[in-house]
């Protein structure tokens, strides 16, 4: 490709901060938007390397990458082109060994001046030279010679540090999400992309496999923390006690090939850390079942960003077996989570806007919380997500999958199930930590892989979510996402029946829920419908959801009881649906926009860019901001679950985004996260 | 007749360059960088890598004769031909430098002249075999255009 010419001429739409004064020539600013579509072709890149010999090499390879790149081999010299020009860089390489300056010191400057996503090179891939650029911060650490394999995926640290930053946005949600990751970056240098199984981050699971040959030392193989696997770690630990738990025992305990002593205490701290989010939302005791579903999967690229509330998502979803108090407890969890971590989940690229409709829900009512507590106690997991069955079977959600393939994309889906599960017995919190969370893990999902593909529903971040076991339903695609998770969770109660109707299929609700309509872009919106209904569970706490959602348009009518739900996929919405025909809809709309906000930035579904919703905002964030108007399509969300609330908060913050032109907003500077490559 | 002649003989001079061991896959990588934009773009790289490497090795044995010597600018230089010389896919010459690092890590003071002879001579031979290459390949382009 002839990219001599150093400029990709389009892309500067991407950043838009650079917009006109973009430092490089090219494109800088344009801020067309155009980007969007080319993402990441025209990323900028300055490269630092006292060898001029690498430095030609490195800026062909960018070139070729189409980025646009400029070079310098001073430090001093890269400070001051990033000084002169703030938002004329996405990302700065640079190289360890210089003479002018130390590489580590760069690194730091950068980080405190600038704040941009550096990857640090060096020919020297011993453990402590790597292990020091971890800790001064570094996104990645490519090793000399740096391959064009290694070079193409560089963009992913671009867009996982603007997930961050939204993160950071709101600040309650910081508070979870700031958490630093307690395994080393995996995201791994950018090789290839990361495994979606293996890391929470967006992974390319071919890219990861080649990606960690060439990574650093530093990076190991990621491990998939499946369900299986968790819960056997999960009963390592309780045999030995929590307290006692160490890696090393419980490494020994669990005697599975190939894991290794830090893979555990990775996981093991993360795991603490949801226990202990979990204790402080309600019975300490119940979470050794909800871990996570996929913790590591999640953790990966969100470390920061939630990779506590992933847990929590995880721990819910994926117990499938959890007793409803459990799950509750989870939720509880989770979505106490979510609300610390703050609303602006930076919804990964892919559709996570329905996630977040759950926001707020949670807030709104107190009388559901307190019927879910009830509930609780009459042991039926509160599913947040109306038609969520605590204990999603796995199956549902496969099933959800399949009829699903909504826009909503899986993110949503999973968020929505964390809601549901998180048992809305917990205060508002709970949910919007939960929604929050899901909303992360979305956006991971998301985020991490251009292409949000069901497997990444599938790997981690998906199980995560669901309270309930659902490693399936990260399958689930995209999606009927939000539905799935409501239909696995089959709260004890309602016998699970969550017809849903194929409702999930959210496009094509019909309009029934019109609460979720609010906002058109919401590509799910469909799916809420479907959803609302269920909310109403709440009301009938009395568990009989049915959470069959079954036709899209949720039901949400005031016969609370059923809330179709049905979590079969077809309503990823689920969560959406505000109805809460008792409840006082109105005031919950209003929350969740307020919540929630925090949603709408990151979670910006605009990374929902693939499969699934490429192209199209979808929010299906239910609406619930529309439906002010007292109809269900708030309250859906309030009353079921925190989780619904907490989702219906970001879908409305979504919504009120306007999704559909959000997009510039929430992703990064230039980059249209919706139109991520899948 | 001549051109297949020459491109056979290029071929096969490059070929024995990565049988033998004097270079890696990293020049491949290079290869595929070079398009028609930039033609010459191998040559350029190498070209660059030969000067920058013998002001280098300059450097390396002036240090090498101060005394005492001092290991840790010495590692430095080796670190830096070291992911030079990598860049560009000169395995042979990656591999002393390697050698050097040892020495200089253990402190060997006639290790580190030893390995460093061996980096120089490798050095020299990859050079004067892809200068003989570039010869090759340019002999190669005139004759195409020719024909």
């Amino acid at each position: 490709m002839n990219l001599g010419c150093g400029q990709v001429g389009n892309k500067q739409s991407m950043m838009p901060s650079s917009s006109g004064g973009s430092w490089k020539s090219g494109g800088g600013g344009g801020g067309d938007g155009g980007v969007s579509d080319q993402f990441p072709a025209g990323l900028r890149v300055l490269v630092v390397d006292d060898d001029s010999t690498c430095l030609m090499i490195l800026e062909k390879m960018l070139r070729h990458c189409k980025y646009e790149v400029t070079k310098c081999n001073r430090a001093e010299v890269a400070l001051s082109y990033l000084r002169e020009n703030k938002n004329g860089f996405d990302v700065v390489i640079s190289d360890v060994h210089m003479p002018d300056m130390d590489g580590f010191k760069l690194l730091e400057q950068i980080g405190l001046e600038m704040d941009l996503p550096v990857i640090m090179m060096s020919a020297d891939d011993s453990k402590n030279v790597v292990m020091k650029g971890v800790t001064h911060g570094a996104c990645d650490y490519l090793i000399k010679p740096v391959r064009i394999e290694a070079l193409r995926n560089i963009w992913q640290h671009v867009v996982r540090k603007r997930k961050h930053e939204w993160k950071e946005l709101d600040p309650s949600a910081s508070a979870d999400e700031q958490k630093p990751p307690e395994e080393p970056d995996y995201s791994s240098s950018a090789n290839e992309g990361h495994n979606w199984k293996n890391t929470k981050r967006r992974k390319d699971e071919d890219d990861e496999a080649d990606e960690r040959d060439e990574s650093s030392s530093l990076k190991k193989p990621r491990v998939v923390w499946s369900v299986e696997l968790h819960q056997q770690f999960v009963a390592a630990v309780n045999q030995l006690g929590i307290d006692k738990a160490v890696p090393k025992k419980i490494l020994e305990l669990m005697n599975v090939p190939g894991l290794t002593r830090e893979n555990v205490a990775s996981h093991l701290q993360k795991y603490r850390l949801y226990l202990r989010r979990l204790s402080g939302s309600q019975h300490p005791g119940g979470m050794n079942t909800g871990f996570m579903g996929g913790p590591d999967a999640g953790y990966g690229s969100m470390s920061s960003l939630n990779g506590l509330d992933l847990q929590a998502l995880a721990a819910s979803g994926q117990l499938g077996q959890l007793p409803p108090q459990s799950l509750a407890t989870l939720q509880a969890a989770a979505l106490g989570r979510s609300n610390n971590s703050k609303s602006t989940i930076s919804m990964p690229v892919m559709d996570q806007r329905n996630i977040f409709s759950f926001e707020n829900p949670k807030s709104r009512y107190p009388e559901v919380q307190s019927q879910h507590l009830t509930n609780s106690n009459s042991s039926k997991p509160i599913n947040l997500l109306p038609g969520i069955p605590t204990n999603i079977e796995p199956k549902q959600f496969s099933s959800l999958h399949q009829s699903g393939q909504h826009s909503l994309g899986s993110m949503n889906n999973l968020v929505l199930v964390q809601m549901g599960g998180q048992s809305q017995s917990h205060s508002q919190t709970p949910s919007q930590t939960q929604i929050h969370a899901q909303s992360n893990m979305n956006i991971h999902n998301g985020l991490r892989q251009p292409v949000m593909s069901n497997e990444m529903l599938t790997r981690g971040s998906v199980a995560d979510m669901a309270p309930t076991v659902y490693n399936p339903v990260v399958s689930v695609s995209q999606a009927s996402s939000l539905m799935n998770f409501s239909m696995n969770h089959k709260t004890d109660s309602c016998g699970s029946s969550y017809p849903l109707g194929g409702s999930l299929g959210m496009p094509n609700i019909p309009t029934t829920s019109t609460a979720l309509q609010g906002d058109g872009n919401l590509d799910t919106k469909v799916s809420r419908k479907g959803i609302a209904p269920s909310y109403d569970i709440f009301n009938d706490l009395n568990q009989n959801r049915d959470w069959g959602l079954q036709d899209v348009g949720l039901t949400f009518d005031q016969s609370q009881h059923t809330i179709p739900v049905g979590l079969d996929a077809s309503n990823p919405l689920l969560l959406q649906h505000n109805r809460s025909s008792g409840r006082d809809m109105g005031g919950q709309t209003r929350n969740f926009t307020s919540g929630k906000v925090s949603l709408s930035p990151g979670v910006d579904t605009r990374t929902h860019h693939n499969g699934s919703n490429v192209g199209q905002r979808h929010n299906t964030y239910v609406k619930t901001e529309s439906d002010n108007d007292g109809s269900c399509h708030s309250s859906i969300y309030s009353e079921q679950y925190g989780q619904d609330d907490l989702l219906a908060a970001i879908l409305k913050q979504q919504q009120h985004q306007g999704v559909g032109q959000a997009e510039n907003e929430f992703v990064f500077d230039g980059y249209a996260l919706d139109d991520l490559p899948v | 007749m001549e051109l297949n002649h020459i491109m056979r003989q290029s071929k096969f001079t490059r070929n024995s360059l990565f049988e033998q061991g004097y270079l890696d896959e990293q020049f491949t990588q290079l290869e595929d960088l070079q398009d028609d934009a930039n033609p010459n773009f191998v040559k350029e790289i190498v070209t660059l890598f030969f000067s920058d490497s013998t002001r280098l090795i300059r450097n390396v044995e002036t240090a090498l004769e101060s005394y005492p010597l001092d290991f840790c600018k010495l590692d430095d230089y080796m670190h830096q031909f070291m992911g030079s010389s990598s860049s560009i896919g000169a395995k042979k010459v990656k591999e002393e430098c390697t050698q050097f690092q040892e020495c200089c890590k253990a402190r060997n003071g006639q290790g580190c002249i030893r390995a460093f002879q061996r980096v120089k001579q490798e050095h020299a031979t990859l050079k004067r075999k892809l200068e003989t290459y570039f010869q090759i390949l340019k002999q190669g382009a005139k004759t195409s255009k020719v024909e």
